[in-house]
Order: C-alpha cells, then structure tokens, then sequence
C-alpha cells in the first residue's frame, strides 16, 4: 500500500466519523424536539385528550334538540396532594350546542395551605376539539387553606359537529400539586393520616 | 468465544502467503505482558475475543437470573423470592441479555471477522475500539451493583416505563441511566468503528456487491445504531431529569405525558430488535451456502431485503402500543406497516430455503444451529403477524404469548445464529475443529430445552396470563411447570457450549485455512487457521468468485 493510498483511507476514515458525529448529534436533538412536537400534535389533533386550557366564548349556535349526549365526569386524586375533590353530579344529559354548568367541590383535608390544579382529559379523543369550555377550574391553579371548601363551576357546550358516533363523552380531572407552592408534605400528611388515603 | 488468542506471532508467521511481500514493519514491537496487554490491546482480534468473553460470562450472569424467575414460577404460590425481587430479576434478566450479551457477542464477531472479511488489516478506529470495550465492564459492573444499593436494583421491566422508573422508582435509577448511558456509548463508537472500517478498508477490487452478507447486515445494523442509540439516550436523560431536576417529561401532574415516553422508546426498541437479528441473518446467510454446498441463492435480494427491514423498523413502533389508546388510524397505519416488514424477512427465509433447495448438504455442528435458526425464527414470526394484528393484539398484549413471541426470535433466533457463527469460526480462531459429538449434544439439549421453555408460552399466553408476575392462578401451572423444566434444561447445556469452546482452544482436529470447504471461501479463510495476530497488512487482491 502507498503512502497516497494510505491517506486517502485515512481521509475517508475521517469524513466517516464527522458524518457520523452529525447524524448522532442530530439525532440526539431529535429526541428532544419530538417532545413540543408530540405536544403541538397532540393538540392539534385532540388525540390523547389534550384539551385547550384557555377559556372559550360562548357560541350562540341553534341547539341541536335532536340529538343527546352523555357527558359524564370522573374525578381522581393523582399523589401527593391530600386535596378531596367531588362533583354535585357523576352524569348529565345534553345537547350539542347547548350550555352547561356542573359544579365541583374542592376540600383541602390536611392541615396546612397547599396549591393544587386539576388536570383535564376527554374520552374518546375524537370529541375532544368539539368540547368547548367557556369556563373551567381546570384553567388555573387553586389555592385552599387547611380544611377550607372551595365550590367552582365548569362551564362547557359540545359542539354542533361533535361526530355523530359519539354518545357519551367522558371529561377526567386529575388532581396533583402544583410544585413548590405547596407547603411540605411530610406536615400535611402526617397531621392528616385518614385524607391522603381519600 | 476465544478465550485464547492465536499464538503469538512472531516476523516469520506474519509473513506468510497472504501478505508477503509487504515493505514495512510497523507496530510489531512485543505487547506488553499480562493484564496491561489486554487493557491496552488494540489488535481486532484480541479485542474481538474480550467482547466475546465478555458477552459469554453476561449469558450467564443473565441466565442465572431467568432461573432464579423460572424457579419462582415453577409452581403457583411465593416459594423462593419475594416480589419485590422477582422484579428485579425479571428487569436484570431482560436489559443483560439485550445489552450485555447478544449485542456485545455480535460487536465481538464483527471485531473478528468484519476486518478478515473484507481484507483490512485491522479496524479503522484501532483505539477507539479499545475503549468501546472498557466501557462495557464498566457499565455492567455498575449495573450489577446497583442491586446491592438500598432500595434495590431496577424493578421496572426492561423496557423501563416511565413514571414506573421515575417516579416510583428506586434510588437507584440513577445508575441505572448511567449504566445504560455508558454502554450506549460503547455501541455508538462501535458503529462508527464500523462503518468507518467497511466503507473504506475494503480490500482494492472489492465493490460494496462483493462484500460477505455478515458485513452487510452489520454495515446496516451500525446505521441503525447511530440513528437511534442517540433516541435512547435522550430518553434516560429525561427521566434523570424528571428524577432530580424536577422536570416533567413523563409526569402528568407537571404536565408532561407518560405515554410520550413509549413513543420515544419504542422508537428506539423497535429498531433495536433488529439490531439483535440482522447479523445474525448476515451469520446464517454464510452457513447455509457453506453447508449446503451451492451458492446462496438471490444474494441482491438479501441485500435490499436487509435494508427494507431496517428502513421499515422505523414506522412499526406503534404496534407495541396498541392499548394506550391510539386513534384508530394510527392503529390501522402500525398494523399494515408491521404486516409489511414480514415481507422482506419471508424474502429471506425463501432465499435461505432455495438455498437448501437439491444442496448437498451436511450437518456440521454450525449448519445445526443455522437450520434450527431458520425453522424457529420463523415461528417467531408467525407469531409477531399474529400480535401485529391491532384487535387481536387487545387480548395478547402483556400476556405470556409476548414473551412466547419475542423468546423464539431472539433465542433460537439470535443467539443461535451467535452460537453457529462461533462453531462456525472456531477453526479461524483457534486452528482446531470443536468436538463434533459435545456440540452435537449441545444443539439438540438446547433444541430441546428452548422449545419446551418458550413453547408452552404461547399457551399459557393464549389463555391469559400476565406477563411480569411473581405467581399465578392454578390453570396455569401445568404449562409453567414445562416451561421451567426446560429453561433449566437450556441453562445447564450452555455448559457444554462452554467445555466445547475450552476443548477447541487446547487442541482438536487441526483445521487447515480453508476448513469448511469450497463453498465457505470469503476472505476470511484465505488466512492461515490459526488466523495469525496480523493479517492482511498488505491489502490482498479481491478475487470475485465465479457464480
Ligand atoms: C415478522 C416480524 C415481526 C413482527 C410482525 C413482530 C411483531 C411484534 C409485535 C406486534 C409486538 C408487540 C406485542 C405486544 O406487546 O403486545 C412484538 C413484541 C416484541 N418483539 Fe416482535 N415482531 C417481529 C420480529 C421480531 C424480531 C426479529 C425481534 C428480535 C430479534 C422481535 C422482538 C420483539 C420483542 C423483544 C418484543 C417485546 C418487547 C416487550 O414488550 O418487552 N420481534 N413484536
Ligand atoms: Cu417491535
């Protein structure tokens, strides 16, 4: 072998690696980027039961007395937050187009202040972008003190275009603390034994 | 799996018949002595046989951990172990054999034989490839350890789901992701090694059609590396971070979303299986022509077929995700383009079977563990359709027949296709034949037991039950009580894989360059067997056979 030939393989070698070191490096960044991706996705599709978190106007569009629909509300307490939060009613009948008011209760069982937030979800997805939230307390933090009550309405229509195959809609809200507002757990939860298990 | 490396070669040696002639002598100083020519070696050969080594003693530490489960479940009830460490030993098991063992065994063969194959005088990268292979002892010690550490090793499956593995995970997670960063960074190098070396070492004459299938397959397998090694290493980096900086990649409560997080691995595992089983279609695609005396039948179409599968195993990570709740296109999209990659890989099986097709053929201990491949992967296949079917899946998914189906492809599968190309390099390796008799009762016990293992599986799946669990209802014990039977029957012949590989480095039937015949005449056996510590330093002059 000549030394010419030699470096050429060695500069083959080299092109190799940089070509190899981008790819890695893009890659790497791609795994990254697939997460505000996946999130803008998600949204735009309303698969997953990602919901918008911003209120929407009231649509004043004719109510579609033909039709009902089963809403139905599920609420569940995700860890960490010895919060209890109920709904005056597990299910209601409506039509598309018309306007609803369900109220939730929030009662924080532990003794001291903490910050909560409800996190929604629909099911099934495909009626997600057709439930349109005038007025929700899923769009902001709460704030309860030790043992306060706290009753906040969700205001909502279903949209005149939800898919005709879609009966029942389920709305989920799961409960989880808001980081580093809430006080430390270890009081809480020590104090209040019983409302964790809640 | 050469514990012993060729006879130290001295001037004469290297000279032989196929680089006479060469003008300089460079880098033939004496290595250094003991354990320091080992750190620092940085000869194919010798680095080819670490890893082999190395992946040899993690089959084993990984096997003792299947048996440690199988025990478990030999009978319904807790007898041996309590749940907390079942679950570790399913998850070590599982992340061992996957990382330590059969992806080193096949870096290890393609040390070895990629440079002999191709006519290189050694890897392209020589250093480099040094320190890929420290890093393994290195990330699997630490893995390892972690089950001393309070609190445990890591409990959440192989395929480590967040927030099971943020969340509710145990301290040790963090070394967890260390581990599994070092070792990704181990078989990164490695694939930039080996590309490296197959793109531009090849011997003069040797176009990119000539090359052997096993350098293809694993020219193909190093992309697929460099592609989604770097997935996974996003993927552990965001579960450190939502473990101790806070973020909330994977957690719902800041946020984030847990099934992202099988987006994101599946993406990479999918591709990561075929990572597993491309060189060993590249080992099997040598054996079968070698034994069967014929050429291998559509070489070509091996080659697109290869790289069909590869392109393809990026669009099918979905079909693992069928019950999270996917929107019925994306079930119907993943479910064609799982269909699809059966395709090319029946491609494959027809080849190898028209290979077979009026050879003349002979059952050598390499062909044996090479036409079991060919028979048991393809039930593994069959079985892969059946769980590809999204409907059918609902009920499958998370049963035993999971574990049925991966099991066939990626034992009888992989590591046979590794066990047959160590039987079928020995004679390079060491210059004896292994023991024909003690390999011969090493297949069939293997055969054997891996199919009284993971057959019932299927059963046991069928009729629901769970994969990833300690104990099980009565209905189930019959079946549990074959499968463990034979995974002890499997473990314990492995014994004898190793007294064959001992006995075929002491001594044996002398094999001579060219030890498999006519047909089995890449490059490779156009070196002296042993093969001699340096070979090739002047590039040999590529002879394209006669088809
Ligand atoms: C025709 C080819 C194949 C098809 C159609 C196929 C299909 C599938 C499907 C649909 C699943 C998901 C099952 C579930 O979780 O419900 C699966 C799982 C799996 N497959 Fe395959 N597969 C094929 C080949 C392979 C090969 C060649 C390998 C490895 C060498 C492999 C390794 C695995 C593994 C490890 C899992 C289980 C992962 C886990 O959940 O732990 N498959 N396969
Ligand atoms: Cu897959």
């Amino acid at each position: 072998m000549t030394q010419s030939d030699r470096e050429i393989r060695q500069a083959g070698v080299r092109r190799t690696i940089w070509r190899s070191v981008a790819a890695l490096v893009g890659m790497f960044a791609f795994a990254f980027a697939l997460v505000p991706l996946y999130d803008v996705f998600c949204r735009v599709t309303g698969i997953n039961g990602a919901v918008d978190t911003t209120a929407q106007s009231i649509v004043h569009e004719e109510v579609d007395e033909s039709r009902m629909v089963t809403v139905q509300f599920i609420t569940r307490n995700g860890s960490g937050l010895p919060w209890r939060m109920e709904v005056e009613t597990r299910q209601v009948r409506m039509h598309p187009g018309q306007t609803t008011e369900v109220h939730f209760t929030f009662s924080n069982q532990s003794g001291g202040e903490s910050w909560g937030r409800a996190v929604p979800g629909v099911s099934p997805a495909t009626a997600t972008r057709h439930v349109r939230k005038v007025s929700c307390f899923c769009f902001e933090e709460q704030k309860l003190q030790a043992g306060e009550r706290l009753e906040l309405p969700l205001v909502f229509q279903l949209a005149r275009d939800l898919p005709p195959e879609v009966n029942t809609v389920t709305l989920v809200y799961t409960l989880y603390p808001v980081e580093g507002k809430s006080e430390p757990l270890q009081t809480a939860g020590a104090q209040n034994k019983e409302g964790e298990e809640a | 799996m050469a514990p012993k490396v060729p006879p130290q070669p001295t001037l004469e040696q290297s000279t032989s018949a196929v680089d006479a002639g060469h003008g300089h002598h460079h880098a033939h100083e004496a290595p250094p002595k003991g354990i320091m020519r080992w750190l620092l070696t940085t000869n194919h050969k010798e680095i080819g046989s670490m890893y082999l080594i190395f992946s040899l003693i993690m089959f084993f530490i990984g096997g003792i951990f299947a048996l440690v489960v199988r025990l478990e479940l030999f009978q319904p009830g807790l007898q041996f172990v309590n749940p907390e460490f079942f679950n570790q030993m399913t998850t070590m098991h599982g992340l061992i054999m996957v990382f330590a063992a059969v992806m080193p065994a096949f870096t290890g063969l393609a040390n070895w034989m990629i440079p002999l194959q191709i006519g290189a005088p050694d890897m392209a990268l020589p250093r480099l490839n040094n320190f890929s292979f420290w890093l393994l002892p290195v990330a699997f010690g630490l893995l390892l350890s972690t089950l001393l550490m309070p609190g445990g090793g890591p409990n959440f499956g192989w395929t480590f789901y967040a927030p099971l593995s943020t969340t509710y995970a145990p301290p040790s997670t963090t070394f967890f992701i260390l581990s599994l960063h070092i070792a990704g960074i181990s078989s990164i190098l490695g694939a930039i090694n080996i590309i490296a070396t197959i793109l531009n070492m090849r011997a003069p004459g040797m176009r990119m059609m000539d090359m052997p299938l096993f350098v293809w397959t694993w020219l193909i397998t190093s992309f697929l590396l460099i592609a989604v090694m770097p997935v996974l290493a996003g993927v552990i980096t965001m579960m450190l971070m939502d473990i101790n900086f806070g973020t909330s990649f994977f957690n719902a409560a800041g946020g984030g979303d847990p099934v992202l997080f099988q987006h994101l691995f599946w993406f990479f595992g999918h591709p990561e299986v075929y990572i597993m089983i491309l060189p060993a279609f590249g080992i099997v695609s040598a054996i079968i022509p070698a034994f069967a005396r014929k050429r291998l039948f559509g070489y070509a179409s091996m080659v697109y077929a290869t790289a069909a599968i590869a392109i393809l195993s990026f669009m099918v990570w979905g079909h693992h995700m069928f019950v999270v709740g996917m929107p019925l296109a994306g079930q119907l999209f993943f479910m064609y383009a799982t269909m699809l990659i059966a395709v090319p890989t029946g491609v494959k099986v027809f080849n190898w079977v028209a290979t077979l097709f009026r050879g003349s053929i002979s059952f050598e201990p390499p062909m044996l563990f090479a036409l079991a491949f060919v028979v048991l992967f393809t039930i593994g296949g069959f079985s892969g359709l059946m769980l590809a079917i999204a409907p059918a899946d609902f009920q499958y998914h998370d049963t035993y027949f999971v574990v049925a189906h991966f099991h066939y492809v990626l034992v009888p599968g992989a590591v046979f296709a590794i066990m047959a190309g160590v039987y079928y390099w020995l004679p390079k390796w060491t210059g004896h034949y292994p023991n024909v008799r003690l390999a011969q009762w090493h297949f069939w016990l293997s055969v054997i037991g891996v199919n009284l293992t993971f057959f019932p599986m299927h059963f046991s799946g069928l009729a629901g039950m769970p994969r990833r669990i300690p104990d099980y209802a009565l209905q189930f014990a019959d079946f549990n009580f074959v499968s463990s039977l034979g995974a002890f029957l499997f473990g314990f012949s492995q014994l004898l894989f190793v007294a064959v590989i001992i006995l075929c480095v002491r001594g044996g039937k002398k094999a001579p360059a060219q030890a498999w015949g006519e047909f089995a005449d890449d490059l490779e056996w156009s070196v002296p067997s042993p093969a001699p510590l340096h070979t090739f330093e002047t590039p040999p002059t590529f002879q394209r056979p006669a088809h």
